[in-house]
């Protein structure tokens, strides 16, 4: 930590020296120092951190006071040395009655999508955003829902227009046939685009030449609901129901990992072994599913990856189901530990698992055979969907997105939470940043999430102190008000961060998801644009979106 | 080959059929095998038999709609496993996940979209009630709002072998002829123009074309029923009525 003390003073110094009128205050949060800088300054604040290291933009958070909003700023440092992770936030307080902060889009081009969704939920307005408009919401809503005035009752109207071709005028061009462009709307329904997407798509022949991704078809509140549930029990069930497919154990752990960071409780030591177990096999599931949904964009069909994909999931599942008792939406985590001890007789179960683990490399060669060794797939996926670390790391890309693209980040493994310091693995990266790397980079972690499980399975069959699964955790919990905390997980999709903000009651103030699936929805418009039509749909079968966490 | 004209016609069998297409209970119905039935019931017996889910994946629930599908539970088994992209080639709507604001008109207009006779079974509490999201701000609270329903699962989200038996039901009642309920639609997609004049439709007159399709969505549902749709409120549809 030393490293990371000394190098705050420099940055403190630094910043005071370069910009002096820019900042108001230092502050301390929970996870990192904060640097209380002047809304309309706020974007140059942002650029001397990132010239000193601070490469990715986590989240951008609006948090509503009395007097005052404030954008949160999550920066961190990207980098394959543990010893070089480090975090820092970033507030610009504004107004209470015309809330508007510089944007800082044009320092990380991913604070683009952030600062909308900050606009349309919070109504804090960025200055000089490109694109100021609604993300989640309709165009045609009606106030903003996270502020404390918001009425709910009101009647609202949404509209069902057709969209008129957003870059027409770049493109006329008279008596030029050859400059003829196409408008497409894919989705909101459409098999290919996994949920609920609307892609905004302008074609000249078969190339793509414009797509805007539009969002918010599944939106369901997920932050204004948890807002209202207290910390305890009545949380614990949403994270299940952002990120759907299976990986429920994973968004558990990022709550359950900010709030007993924030509200200091212990987990047990045996606790944290079942966990890890849990999320690791929650892993297995999600990636599972994301390689047979390429598979099944790629071919087109309900075909033999899909099916061995999901005879796999479906083993999975049934031990995971035996666990806790739900195929899907777990509920299992608890503060302080788990809901339930190992499942009895514990000898069968772990015999299950062990099971699925000698199975599971003569799988995984069939699998890549499967993927590598089609020629049809090959050609489809590789080289197509380039996205180069830089632009990965300029919009936020996390997760396998980003270990396809050869950059090493793991938060598992630069900030480690649980168990994972204990154990054994790799970080699994491939550098063909294509679309066959990110897949391959999910199959590789299948491998790894395998060798976890089975570290795990063989600590708990030895174990032979006390099984305590929940430590002592008072019956309710309020966190010291004034506080606020931003800590990530590594979920199935990347950088899983949640962003509390305490007011000292048992209900949180601030409740944010910082949702990897975003951000990686984000680039997608870098990576389709002058490809083909049908490369663009293998590059979002890629990106593996799961829109209950896109929405949230 | 039969010698028709030595063959006594009690042992003499309509057409020439080939012995892998006979069996024990074709020769049941005697020389001649014909079964006299209803045309409703064959009909009937067909559309249940034979029914075409739409793929339409919404949320969380898709995921168990997907296993229901694939390998172990298999819904093909019981003829209803061959899920169809176009709403125009499918007869049964199975709604797999929360509605908001922003989709509702869409899963409307693709509701809307599907040829008669058409059926919906309508998967997880979040297409009943809202479920676990009832209280936002931009649900739905329930598919029933604005689509007639004809079976409920529910669960969230329910099980693979929950909507098996929710798809086996709704071909139960298909193949008794009964046709699904009318319900009371408050949601309602129409032109701008046609809403009567409230605060609301006032205050998006100025923002949008006046053949703009709309739709109200209200929050509560004491305000759902409010003046702007009363002349929805009453309306009955046809809309799954079937043929036979």
């Amino acid at each position: 930590m030393s490293v990371v003390t000394r190098r705050h003073e420099e940055l403190h110094e630094t910043i005071e020296d370069e910009l002096p009128d820019a900042i108001l205050d230092f502050d301390e949060h929970h996870n990192a120092p904060a640097v209380v800088a002047n809304p309309s300054r706020v974007d140059d604040v942002v650029r001397i951190l990132k010239q000193n290291g601070y490469n990715h933009l986590s989240s951008v958070s609006a948090v509503e006071y009395d007097n005052r909003y404030e954008s949160v700023y999550h920066l961190r440092r990207i980098t394959d040395d543990r010893e070089d992770f480090d975090e820092i936030n970033v507030v610009a307080p504004a107004d209470p009655d015309e809330p508007a902060v510089e944007t800082v889009s044009d320092v990380f081009k991913g604070a683009n999508w952030h600062e909308r969704e900050a606009y349309d939920l919070m109504g804090i307005r960025y200055d000089n955003h490109p694109d100021m408009r609604r993300i989640l919401l309709p165009e045609t809503w009606k106030g903003h829902p996270l502020r404390d005035e918001y009425d709910v009752d009101q009647p609202q109207y949404t509209t069902l227009e057709a969209h008129a071709n957003p870059i027409e005028e770049r493109y006329e061009v008279e008596n030029d046939a050859a400059l003829d462009t196409m408008f497409l709307n894919i989705g909101p329904h459409h098999p290919a685009t996994h949920g609920v997407l609307h892609l905004k798509t302008v074609l000249d022949g078969e190339v793509v030449v414009d797509v805007d991704p539009d969002i918010g078809y599944l939106h369901r509140c997920e932050e204004y609901l948890c807002e209202r549930l207290d910390y305890k029990y009545q949380i614990m069930p949403y994270p299940d129901r952002w990120d759907y497919v299976s990986a429920g154990m994973l968004n558990e752990m990022a709550y359950a990992r900010c709030i007993e960071d924030l509200a200091e409780i212990d987990v047990p030591e045996y606790a944290q072994v079942i966990r890890v177990l849990a999320q690791e096999l929650s892993r297995i599931a999600a990636h599972m599913l994301a390689v047979g949904t390429f598979a099944l964009d790629i071919y087109g069909e309900l075909n033999v990856i899909f099916m061995y994909a999901f005879k796999d999931r479906e083993i999975v599942q049934e031990m995971l189901e035996d666990l806790s008792g739900q195929r899907l939406m777990f509920n299992y985590l608890r503060l302080g530990g788990v809901a339930y001890d190992l499942p009895e007789p514990r000898d069968e179960w772990f015999g299950k698992i062990r099971g699925f683990l000698d199975d599971l490399p003569g799988k995984m060669d069939e699998y890549r055979s499967l993927l590598e060794g089609n020629e049809l797939l090959r050609k489809r996926a590789e080289g197509t969907g380039i996205l180069e670390p830089e632009t990965a790391k300029e919009y936020g890309c996390t997760g396998p997105v980003l270990r396809g693209s050869g950059v090493g980040y793991d938060v598992r493994e630069v900030d480690p939470y649980g168990y994972y310091d204990e154990l054994d693995w790799d970080v699994v990266t491939y550098d063909g940043c294509d679309n066959l790397s990110r897949v391959l980079v999910r199959l590789g972690e299948v491998e790894e999430s395998a060798r976890l499980v089975e570290q795990c399975v063989d600590i708990l069959e030895s174990w032979d102190g006390d099984r305590e699964i929940q430590s002592r955790v008072p019956r309710s919990i309020t966190p010291p008000a004034e506080t606020e905390n931003y800590t990530a997980v590594e979920g199935a999709k990347g950088e899983l961060g949640i962003h509390i903000v305490s007011d000292g009651t048992e209900k949180p103030h601030r409740f944010k998801i910082r949702s990897p699936c975003f951000s990686n929805l984000a680039v997608f418009s870098e990576l389709a644009e002058g490809e083909y039509l049908a490369d663009m749909i293998a590059t979002l079968g890629s990106l593996d979106l799961v829109f209950g966490e896109v929405d949230r | 080959m039969l010698d028709k004209s030595k063959t006594p016609i009690s042992e003499r069998r309509e057409g020439d059929v080939d012995p892998r297409m006979n069996s024990k209970l074709r020769e049941m119905f005697g020389s001649i095998p014909i079964v006299t039935t209803t045309f409703d019931k064959v009909m009937n017996w067909a559309r249940a038999s034979s029914m075409f889910p739409f793929q339409f994946g919404i949320a969380c629930c898709s995921i168990e709609m997907m296993h229901a599908v694939a390998i172990k539970h298999d819904m093909d088994r019981f003829g209803a496993g061959v899920y169809r992209n176009s709403p125009r080639q499918a007869d049964l709507m199975i709604v797999p996940g929360t509605i908001n604001a922003k989709l509702a008109p869409r899963v409307k207009r693709l509701y809307d979209q599907i040829p008669e006779p058409k059926f919906v079974v309508s998967m997880g509490s979040c297409t009943i009630s809202g479920g676990p999201f009832q209280e936002g701000y931009n649900v739905v609270k329930g598919l029933e709002t604005f689509a007639p329903v004809d079976i409920h699962v529910p669960g969230c989200p329910p099980r693979p072998e929950a909507l098996l038996y929710g798809v086996m039901k709704m071909q139960e009642k298909v193949k008794r002829g009964e046709s699904s309920p009318v319900t009371v639609k408050p949601y309602e997609i129409r032109e701008l123009q046609d809403w009567s004049r409230d605060e609301v439709a006032e205050f998006f007159e100025d923002e949008l074309e006046p053949d703009t399709l709309v739709m109200n969505y209200t929050h509560s549902p004491e305000l759902s029923g409010s003046a702007d749709v009363e002349d929805g409120v009453n309306e009955t549809t046809p809309a799954t009525e079937g043929e036979g």
